[in-house]
């Protein structure tokens, strides 16, 4: 649906389906291009079919029709390990016969690699994920952070172009995915790869990538860069995917130009900015970021302000989530900032709460 | 234990009356045999007729004879002897008398007369009697046998040394996989007569002559090592001619109706028989049983099931026809005037001297 | 284990830590007699769990290998039947026959002998044990014995008339060496060597040499039984390894069938399949592959023990196979691939290291238990395809020469210990995994 194409189609995806049983498709008609140093997340719930499309451009999996291009020649048919694809996967699959240097040098050598120019790169790629003195162990031995790192050099190791990583970051303690997310970062930015990430985690993609492809039920629901996806989300899936979201549901009562008036079931109209809708009495969702929320006397401002009761206050330290009743929905969430005002506010006080038309998107009813 | 035994044979030698009466309390002998049809045709012609007598008598049969020996030996060293009566070769009763874990029989104190009046010790075949210990109960004898289909009409093998001509009669020939047989077949085939085979054996010279004809047959044989598998590679025509023994081939030609003969010329003859382990729980019980197991028309009967001939010379004229098929047995019988041509008669004593060293030339033979 | 002790220590330490000066429980009792004490209890309870097997083993397993290596030097046969005659034969010189002396000794522990209970008497056994080294000794014994009553002196003649074998020195000789408690014999004979004249050991004649060529025929069918299971079993364990548990499971049954199937419906099968009138040579004929005249021998030779004991053991290299198979997840073959190995070099570089557990596993117990086998070799392996454990299971059930018996059994446990060390130094026991 959204046939995104940017970048200048290093990687490209042309109506790619793929389907095991031959009755359901679990990618369908996908359509994607990548640039060549591009950081790409493909992001999704488990099922959507990003690690399918990881799959098949590794060529582990074969597309059932559609064409995969990676710098403009057709790979549908060449085999795994004549692709020159780096690729880390989720359990790191570090070879647990071999130790470090064994492992990082075995791409050399399947490619007839000198001695002498194995070692040093192997050193180099070491010493680039910071692990020159570990060469000699086995696998089993390192940290899980450890062996990430490892299996990022050996993925690396034979300079690919292009680099696939499977929710590499997976088993990992917060902390440590989280350092590891700057790391990647920026080996990337170094060596000027091209990467191909599926994670199922918002922050790391939003985190790590020039771009994200947001993946449910087969298809890329929505393709942008992290600040777009999260500012414009232009479906109600990507929406309530990505970060916290107020989720309003309505009937279009009129549309204006980029405007559109929505009524909710409660009777309150709210003019939103008309994204994803066709025009006048169909169903629409609307998508309101809870730190975009007006609270106070400034809401009078707003050309969409509600009268609102505070049913629950959450302490967060930097800010404090307050569940209100906004248009009849016990849910609507509002984060206020740890200061003077917010710290004022109480169980059952009454409050105006308010929002401009362009931070409420009118989407799909979904 | 010598007192006991003195006891059994005055009481058996006077009468077998007072004897049986004097028994009656629950007993249960544990007889060992062989198996199959031949144990078969002990029941039927022993166990079932002294049963019947005897009702406070329970015979349990053991099918241990192949390791009979063993048996006896870890019965008799873990001092718990639960055989009460084993059926087993003369060789290897050799053996256990030597060790001294099977009783010293007297046969005239223990066994009954023939009905004419003759001792037992004159009764029984002679040679039969070799050893202290051993109670023989039947002559079998190992025969060759040939598929007559395998050969022209007019040209069928008909001696021993046929056998070992492989030009005239080509095909496979089927040969027990130890030396005994094999070895006085040999010298006989090559001309020695059978009463010269044993000091033929006896010397170097005599073992090399037989393994010399042996080998000139070697890649002919297959080997067989129980006596089912000689009838049986016989039947699946895996063979033209195979050894084996005659109660076995007699089984396979009248009763399961397969194509062969018997060639009777230079039969290896041998005894079968009891043994009383030392020991037993059972011994006076055991005792009775063996008068009446051993007599004249017992061993007769046997023959009635099975064509092992009596080990008596009184039961010859007793053996009647098969009880199943009907047919005559006398003429089935290794015994038999016409079969009886040319016997070898096993010598069990030479076999017991000189069996270990033969045995390993002979498996050294099969490994070249 | 180490975490329940960790447990225990923060029970004994927590009401303690009021007391600075004695640490105690909190009713009174020392904290460090109240920890001696909680291990001690763990201690029993570890003997006890482990006591069961321990005996178990000790009495169906160590006892009687212990006891068949006794029997393999024991040889009181000789000392117990004739300690007068072993009194003169010391000092005979061992060249010609002994004299007047000896042979009156002879008669003398003959004689004492047939005063004794008839299960007690020394010189049937003795017949017998003399037999082993040289033949006939036991008629010469035992046609003596049943005579010797009647002896007059001088005692010479009277024996040597008894029997020729009285008048050899070789019978002597084997008297006089065999004449102590412990003997080296069985183990001469076991490796097809004897004694000479001069008491030097010296092979035998060629035309009697049969249990070296056994073991070695036995290293040989094992390590090819080895080898065909492995051959026979990578590929299988390798595809049930890849099947979805569901179908892996059924394909197990199959492999496992042998083990439910009975040794004798098992041993007809094989018979009525490859014997030269069976179903593959029937088959073979019809199709014009060979003629009538030129069918296989495929039973009653080596390729019978092959054949049927490739087929009992597969499991048992399968299993092992199977197990470690299941554990190496798909990824490592990807990532190989994924870097650039072709997918032959993936499985060799990569697949198959990761497997050498379950091969050394499945290889050790193959191995092991097809160098002690021998029901499916005696009833399949016709002459060619006999083993060891036939040769010890005879002299154990019909020659009864439980000696000889005992010391092949032992030569035979010892090359096993030996080749397990050697695959332990070699391959390293930690890397079996028997599934």
């Amino acid at each position: 649906m959204v046939a995104a194409s940017q970048g200048d189609g290093f990687v490209a995806f042309d109506r790619v389906q793929k389907s095991y049983d031959g009755e359901t498709l679990v990618v369908k008609d996908l359509n994607l291009s990548i640039g060549k140093g591009e950081f790409m997340t493909m992001l999704g719930p488990s099922g959507s079919g990003k690690t399918t499309c990881l799959m098949m451009l590794a060529g582990f999996e074969t597309a059932t029709s559609g064409e995969i291009t990676l710098d403009q020649r057709p790979i549908n048919s060449v085999p795994p390990h004549k692709r020159g694809i780096g690729m880390v996967f989720q359990n790191y699959a570090l070879f647990p016969h071999m130790t470090v240097g064994e492992n990082l040098s075995f791409p050399l050598e399947v490619r007839g690699m000198g001695k002498s120019e194995r070692e040093k790169k192997v050193k180099r790629a070491l010493d680039m994920v910071q692990m020159g003195a570990f060469a000699g162990r086995r696998p089993a031995q390192l940290s899980g952070g450890q062996q990430q790192r490892i299996a990022l050099a050996r993925a690396l190791v034979f300079e690919p172009q292009l680099v696939l990583m499977d929710e590499p970051l997976g088993a990992l303690d917060k902390n440590l995915r989280e350092r590891m997310q700057y790391e990647i970062k920026h080996i990337h930015q170094n060596l000027g790869v091209t990467v191909v990430y599926v994670t199922h985690d918002q922050t790391e993609a939003l985190t790590m990538s020039d771009n994200v492809a947001v993946f449910d039920d087969g298809r890329i629901q929505q393709l942008a860069p992290p600040d777009v996806l999260y500012e414009k989300p232009e479906n109600a899936f990507v929406a309530a995917f990505i970060g916290e979201n107020n989720t309003l549901k309505g009937k279009v009562q009129s549309v204006n130009g980029k405007e559109c008036k929505v009524k909710l079931p409660d009777g309150s109209v709210i003019t939103a900015l008309k994204v994803n809708v066709e025009g006048d009495g169909v169903q629409s969702t609307l998508s309101l970021r809870p730190e975009r929320v007006v609270l106070g006397d400034r809401a009078a401002e707003m050309p969409n302000k509600f009268e609102a009761e505070v049913l629950e206050l959450i302490y967060l330290g930097d800010h404090i989530r307050v569940r209100m009743n906004v248009c009849g929905d016990d849910e609507f969430i509002v984060k206020v900032p740890n200061n003077t005002g917010g710290r004022a506010m109480a169980v059952g006080q009454k409050a105006p709460v308010g929002w401009s038309v362009e931070d409420c998107r009118a989407l799909d009813p979904s | 234990m010598k007192s006991t035994l003195k006891l059994i044979g005055a009481s058996t030698a006077a009468s077998v009356i007072a004897m049986s009466a004097a028994a009656d309390d629950p007993v249960s002998l544990t007889i060992v045999s062989w198996g199959g049809a031949y144990t078969e045709s002990q029941v039927r012609a022993y166990h079932e007729p002294w049963m019947e007598m005897n009702p406070h008598v329970t015979i349990i049969n053991d099918d241990g004879s192949a390791n009979a020996l063993a048996g006896l030996r870890a019965q008799s060293q873990a001092g718990n002897v639960t055989w009460d009566l084993v059926d087993m070769l003369p060789s290897d009763a050799q053996l256990a008398c030597d060790e001294g874990i099977i009783m010293e029989i007297d046969v005239d104190e223990m066994l009954a007369p023939a009905p004419d009046g003759t001792p037992a010790s004159e009764d029984f075949l002679p040679g039969s009697l070799d050893g202290d210990c051993f109670i023989p109960q039947i002559v079998y004898s190992t025969v060759l046998t040939i598929r007559p289909g395998a050969f022209p009409e007019d040209n069928q093998p008909s001696t021993i040394a046929d056998l070992f001509d492989t030009e005239n009669f080509p095909g496979r020939r089927a040969l027990q996989d130890r030396p005994g047989t094999n070895l006085e077949w040999a010298l006989y085939a090559d001309g020695v007569a059978p009463e010269d085979i044993y000091d033929v054996l006896a010397t170097p010279e005599g073992v090399d002559r037989a393994f010399a004809k042996l080998d000139t047959i070697k890649d002919d044989i297959v080997f067989w090592t129980e006596g089912a598998q000689a009838p049986q590679l016989l039947a699946d025509g895996e063979v033209v001619m195979a050894t084996g023994y005659n109660g076995r081939m007699f089984d396979a030609i009248e009763v399961e109706g397969m194509d062969a003969e018997i060639v009777w010329d230079g039969q290896v003859v041998e005894w079968d028989g009891w043994v009383v382990p030392a020991d037993g729980q059972n011994i006076d019980a055991v005792m009775e049983y063996l008068y009446f197991a051993t007599d004249t028309q017992r061993l007769a009967d046997q023959a009635q099931f099975i064509s092992y001939g009596p080990a008596r010379a009184s039961s010859a004229a007793l053996v009647g026809e098969h009880a199943d098929l009907g047919i005559d047995m006398a003429p089935h019988m290794p015994t038999a005037p016409e079969n009886y041509f040319a016997p070898i008669i096993l010598d069990n004593d030479f076999w017991v001297d000189f069996g270990d060293e033969l045995r390993e030339r002979f498996a050294n033979w099969m490994l070249q | 284990m180490a975490q329940a002790d960790a447990s225990m220590m923060d029970a004994g330490q927590g009401p303690a830590r009021a007391e600075t000066e004695k640490l105690v429980t909190s009713d009174g009792t020392p904290l460090k007699r109240a920890l001696e004490r909680a291990e001690r209890q763990r201690k029993i309870a570890a003997v006890g769990l482990v006591a069961p097997l321990l005996i178990f083993l000790l009495t169906v397993f160590i006892w009687p290998i212990a006891q068949m290596m006794w029997l393999s030097v024991k040889n009181d046969q000789i000392v117990d039947a004739l300690p007068r005659t072993l009194q003169e034969l010391q000092t005979w010189d061992g060249q010609d026959l002994p004299g007047e002396n000896v042979y009156a000794a002879l008669h003398a522990d003959m004689m004492e002998d047939l005063e004794r209970d008839r299960r007690d008497r020394k010189t049937g056994p003795m017949g017998i044990r003399l037999n082993y080294e040289l033949s006939a000794a036991r008629s010469a014994v035992s046609r003596t014995s049943r005579n010797v009553d009647e002896f007059e002196a001088p005692y010479k003649d009277a024996f040597m008339d008894a029997h020729r074998l009285w008048g050899d020195p070789a019978l002597w000789r084997v008297i006089k060496r065999e004449g102590r408690p412990l003997t080296a014999s069985y183990y001469v004979a076991a490796l097809d060597r004897e004694y000479a004249e001069d008491g030097s050991i010296v092979q035998r004649d060629e035309n009697r040499r049969i249990y070296v060529p056994l073991f070695g025929r036995t290293l040989y069918l094992s390590v090819v039984i080895t080898a065909m299971t492995f051959l026979l079993g990578f590929p299988i364990a390798y595809y049930m390894s890849i099947l979805p548990m569901r179908q892996a499971n059924l394909l197990m049954i199959c492999v496992l069938l042998p083990f439910w199937t009975s040794l004798l419906v098992r041993t007809s099968a094989w018979i009525v399949l490859l014997q030269q009138q069976g179903v593959i040579n029937s088959g073979l004929v019809a199709a014009g592959i060979i003629d009538d005249g030129s069918r296989l021998s495929m039973i009653y030779n080596q390729t019978g023990t092959i054949v049927a004991m490739t087929h009992i053991l597969l499991p048992f290299m399968v299993l092992p196979l199977y197990s470690v198979m299941r554990t190496i997840p798909p990824s490592y073959m990807r990532a190989a691939k994924s870097l650039g190995a072709t997918p032959s070099t993936a499985f060799r570089r990569v697949y198959f290291p990761q497997t050498l557990p379950g091969i050394g596993a499945g290889g050790v117990l193959v191995f092991i238990i097809s160098i002690g086998y021998y029901i499916t070799p005696a009833l399949v392996g016709g002459q060619s395809g006999r083993m060891i454990s036939n040769e010890i299971a005879r002299h154990i059930q019909q020659s009864l020469n439980w000696g000889l018996a005992a010391a092949l059994g032992t030569m035979l446990l010892v090359g096993v210990l030996i080749l397990y060390w050697l695959f332990n130094r070699f391959v390293g026991s930690d890397s079996l995994k028997f599934g």
